[in-house]
């Protein structure tokens, strides 16, 4: 996984607090930063494509690990 | 990107109930739609400053209960006192566990996103209900503000 400024940890949370904490993390970031999020929701999957291209944000990575879904997002 | 936008009108005042319309608002805000939510009826019920919501399998053939009892238990039972307080704090307890967000959580996230929350004021009146019983940030209006935006929505909900 390619490097980031920052992380967030999802983890045992539910649709909508993965998606509502990572806006909340990338409206703290300047532009062209990269959010690193680790969520357990298998529906974050697609909610953070749909996120991705309704915000512009840029969704570089997603991928499963072990159980845990990992995501890289570039704030626009 | 042109802001979309989402108008809610929330009618419900039970636990189940109470989700989508916040889940839905806050959601939208985070994806940068800007929404209104006008609470009408029982739906007034979610802006109190202690949420105290039920829920009932009482005439709701689809919830789904604890040990199968859907399956074998009379519905006429489901109507026996202590019924609701059992099924309410079972639900509460099924979604702490699966990392739902409890319904106080999602409606400050809303607040926090600046959706804004409409009541109506023809059923605090009609219900003898007082703005102090309800959370602050709460605007006032009757039927023609809530279409003054829902006219302009991308998005318009009854729930």
């Amino acid at each position: 996984m390619a490097d980031f400024d920052e992380e967030l940890d999802a983890s045992g949370l539910n649709c909508p607090l993965p998606i509502l904490r990572a806006k909340k993390t990338l409206a703290g970031m300047e532009s062209g930063k990269v959010l690193h999020i680790i969520a357990t929701d298998p529906g974050s999957v697609k909610d953070f494509e749909a996120f991705a291209r309704q915000t512009g944000n840029e969704l570089m990575e997603s991928k499963e690990e072990g159980g845990k879904f990992q995501f890289l997002i570039k704030k626009a | 990107m042109e802001e979309k936008k989402l108008a809610i009108i929330a009618t419900k005042g039970s636990l189940d109930w109470a989700y989508p319309p916040f889940i839905l608002a806050s959601t939208a805000a985070a994806l940068g739609y800007e929404t209104e939510i006008f609470f009408t009826f029982y739906g007034l019920q979610l802006l109190k400053k202690n949420l105290d919501l039920k829920v009932t399998p009482l005439g709701n053939p689809g919830m789904p209960m604890p040990m199968g009892m859907d399956k074998w238990f009379p519905t006429l039972l489901t109507a026996l006192p202590g019924m609701e307080g059992m099924m309410t704090s079972m639900m509460k307890k099924k979604m702490a566990s699966k990392g739902v967000a409890s319904l106080e959580e999602l409606r400050e996230l809303c607040q926090e996103a600046e959706v804004r929350l409409i009541a109506c004021q023809m059923t605090v009146d009609l219900f003898d209900m007082d703005s102090s019983e309800f959370i602050d940030g709460v605007e006032y209006a009757g039927a023609a503000r809530f279409f003054e935006f829902a006219g302009q929505s991308d998005i318009c909900l009854y729930i």
